[in-house]
């Protein structure tokens, strides 16, 4: 039964292996990479369901019991995103479909995909904090691919950078996990955390907590971004809105269990450091956005701000503040990666990039015009659109814990959001028209599906946040109170 | 013993610290490559070092080895491996097409 | 430019086997001392360089007519096979079993489903450097 726990990592894995001996049969390669990502999903929220039911899950890898084996644990939180993560990726996959060339198609793409999205889910789901270097690394070395793919001059420049930054980043994670090791003698993230529990958490610990902190923040873009804007700027659409979606939510993951889970107990020290860190990047995030000039600059920053939004919640650490954590994750998984298909799908209709060179998009395209809208709405935060629930939490959290100052910052930043994308509104898509009706280009039928399929998810996540918090509430009962994890995961009567 | 290893690994660093503040992109990479050296060193000293038995318990009766930093070194050399692979790869390709590998001309400008 | 290799040919004519023995000797050494897949695959892989660079890349396609793409695919299918074929018998994801059987020739031998993991990891690792290296080496053709 809790073998089911291995399929969203390892069913990715075995069709992206399979699709490399398909190479010249693209559309093959299609139907199964949009059978495997339907399958996965159905799995995940399987899974979901059961867990949610029969309590937290683990799988240990060849029976061998923790501390001592490797495993998976399933719980809500990671179940909830490993299921939005694999809706995501069907959706940009649709999107790749009738717009990534069949170049990319030949060159493996949807393998890597594929690949991509098993570190992902393997990152959330995984219970021992080496898997997590090496599902972080299967992840990245999918990504470090995808984002060469093609060969521009620019890309090739920009992919570089991206692979030598993260290069050094998965340097200071092992530096972190040695020192870990050394410090504790384990690597299993309960056994971490009980043995922290234990003994309290010295200088020392809050040191390596600290280095891990910096690790994840250039993973997550938390005010260590300055490679975000270039790398996410120069990859075709449906990759850059699966890395939007995607890889700043792993890292923001990994360090929502850092401080959760691990090291809790110096809040003082560390949270005030994640607060400042946060602020920090919600204040750069809005000033890029305000002063973007084209539409990619303006979507990236706004990515910024979303991790910034998110690390706040984490700060301030009470219940509320971590169910708003959640939903905000899930939401903005969806609502970025619905921004960033919109973002594109502007330039592949116009050919521009700049604001103020695109007018009138929405006499020619009415649907698409409402439907980036919608994901506007959603971002900003407004009732009843996924957004809302997420921000509405994390306030209340921060009243309840008395962090005003967080609290003002949080909501102005939602006020920027509206600001930078409103913009892009009115002036590219209301206006004089500057497409004339022959010139127009179409937009085909699997583009609009999958922008379809993320806005259902957003007005589901909001209309339907009833459905959704009994889940929620789980998640956030298991950052708030670690033992309920150590408990599922070290077999009794074990240190 | 553990203080010489951690002063070679210190050393290492350093060494790979100039190589990769350099403009060149071959000394960059081969800079990441002794950081992955330096850091599977450290990992081997932090699980201490010690002569001992296989862990296996039927085997014998103590001291034991600790196996884990070595499974752990093992599978970190296997993925610096790989990363350090395609980033040759992609350092290729990109002088292939850029036509340099002064990372000064690599920075690119906004306007492009 | 056309080098004057005959010394180099000669002499990878059969140091080419003797590095094909090591790397199938570490690879089944590995089951009880070191050696194993990654070690073997990295020595095969080795082998199969040197001929590459002793011989120019349309001889080797001929000799060996491998895409090396899908051989490191079908390594990764091999290993994570046998990894999910132990969810089949209702066992732990990833779960081995090995036993003793008397083999004719070979006498009493032991047998274990690791083996079948490893030869998966070494095939993977020939895949993916020999690919690497014709990525290298060959222009226009993308990695």
């Amino acid at each position: 039964m809790s073998n089911l726990l291995i399929a969203p990592m390892i069913i990715p894995i075995m069709t992206a292996v399979v699709l490399v001996f398909l190479r010249d049969n693209v559309r093959v390669q299609r139907i199964i990479t949009l059978i495997t990502m339907g399958g996965v999903t159905l799995i995940s929220l399987f899974l979901l369901v059961e867990v949610q039911q029969n309590g937290i899950m683990r799988l240990d890898f060849s029976g061998w019991l923790p501390p001592f084996g490797i495993l998976f644990v399933g719980d809500q939180l990671a179940l909830l995103l490993v299921t939005v993560a694999s809706i995501v990726t069907a959706a940009c996959c649709i999107y790749a479909f009738s717009t990534i060339g069949e170049a990319h198609e030949k060159m493996f793409f949807y393998s890597f995909v594929l690949m991509l999205i098993a570190g992902v889910n393997g990152s959330f789901l995984t219970g021992d904090i080496f898997n997590l270097f090496v599902c972080f690394e299967v992840m990245l070395l999918a990504s470090y691919v995808l984002v060469a793919l093609g060969g521009g001059k620019r890309q090739l420049r920009e992919s570089l950078k991206y692979v030598l930054i993260n290069v050094v980043a998965s340097w200071m994670f092992l530096v972190a996990l040695a020192y870990l090791y050394g410090a504790i003698g384990t690597l299993n993230m309960a056994h971490i955390s009980s043995r922290v529990m234990e003994a309290g958490q010295d200088p020392v610990l809050t040191t390596i907590s600290l280095v891990f902190l910096i690790v994840f923040s250039l993973k997550a873009g938390l005010l260590l971004f300055f490679w975000l804007p270039g790398s996410y700027s120069v990859p075709p659409t449906s990759v850059a809105a699966l890395f939007a979606a995607l890889l700043t939510k792993v890292g923001m993951y990994a360090l929502i269990r850092t401080f959760t889970l691990m090291f809790p107990l110096q809040q003082d020290i560390t949270h005030t450091i994640l607060a400042v860190m946060a602020v920090l990047t919600l204040i750069a995030g809005m000033a890029g956005a305000m002063g973007g000039r084209d539409i990619k600059t303006i979507a990236t920053y706004n990515v910024i701000i979303g991790v910034g939004f998110i690390m706040l919640g984490v700060a301030i650490a009470n219940e509320q503040a971590m169910m708003g954590v959640v939903y905000y994750l899930m939401h903005d998984m969806v609502a970025k990666a619905l921004l960033f298909l919109c973002i594109g799908m502007m330039m592949y209709l116009t050919g521009e990039t700049v604001v103020k060179n695109m007018s009138g998009l929405i006499r020619n395209y009415p649907l698409f015009g409402w439907l980036y809208f919608l994901g506007l709405c959603a971002l900003v935060g407004i009732p009843p659109l996924s957004g809302f629930v997420g921000k509405v939490l994390i306030g209340q959290g921060a009243i309840t814990g008395g962090h005003y100052v967080l609290l003002a910052i949080g909501f102005a930043s939602s006020v920027v959001v509206l600001y930078s994308l409103l913009r892009i509104f009115l002036a590219s898509f209301f206006g004089e028209t500057i497409i004339v009706l022959e010139d127009e280009v179409p937009i085909r039928k699997g583009m609009m599906g999958s922008l379809l399929v993320l806005a259902a998810c957003v007005i589901f996540l909001g209309l339907g946040a009833n459905y959704m918090m009994p889940f929620v509430e789980a998640a956030a009962a298991v950052l708030v109170d670690p033992s309920i994890y150590i408990d599922a995961v070290l077999p009794q009567g074990n240190d | 013993m553990e203080s010489v290893m951690v002063i070679l690994v210190g050393i290492l660093v350093t060494v790979a610290t100039y190589l990769i503040l350099s403009r060149n992109l071959i000394r960059v990479i081969l800079g990441t490559a002794l950081l992955s050296h330096a850091v599977h060193l450290l990992i081997l000293t932090m699980g201490s070092l010690k002569k001992g038995n296989v862990p296996l318990l039927s085997d014998s009766d103590g001291p034991y080895t600790d196996a884990l930093p070595q499974a752990l070194i093992l599978t970190a050399i296997v993925i610096s491996f790989a990363v350090t692979a395609f980033v040759l790869v992609l350092t290729f390709r990109t002088y292939g097409t850029n036509k340099t590998d002064d990372l000064q001309k690599l920075r690119g400008n906004a306007d492009e | 430019m056309k080098i004057n290799d005959v010394i180099l040919r000669t002499v990878v004519k059969s140091v080419v086997f003797i590095v094909l023995t090591l790397g199938i000797y570490l690879f089944f050494a590995g089951h009880n001392a070191p050696g194993g897949g990654f070690i073997g695959g990295l020595v095969l892989a080795s082998a199969v360089v040197l001929m590459y660079l002793a011989y120019d890349i349309e001889t080797v396609q001929k000799t060996m007519p491998f895409d090396f793409k899908k051989v490191a695919a079908f390594g990764v299918l091999l290993a994570t096979g046998t990894a999910i074929g132990s969810v089949l018998f209702d066992v732990p994801f990833l779960s081995h079993t090995d036993a003793y059987y008397t083999l004719p020739l070979l006498g009493k031998t032991h047998l274990t489903t690791v083996t079948i993991f490893e030869a998966g990891v070494a095939l993977t690792v020939v895949g993916v450097v020999v690919t690497i290296i014709l990525s290298i080496s060959e222009e226009g053709e993308e990695q």
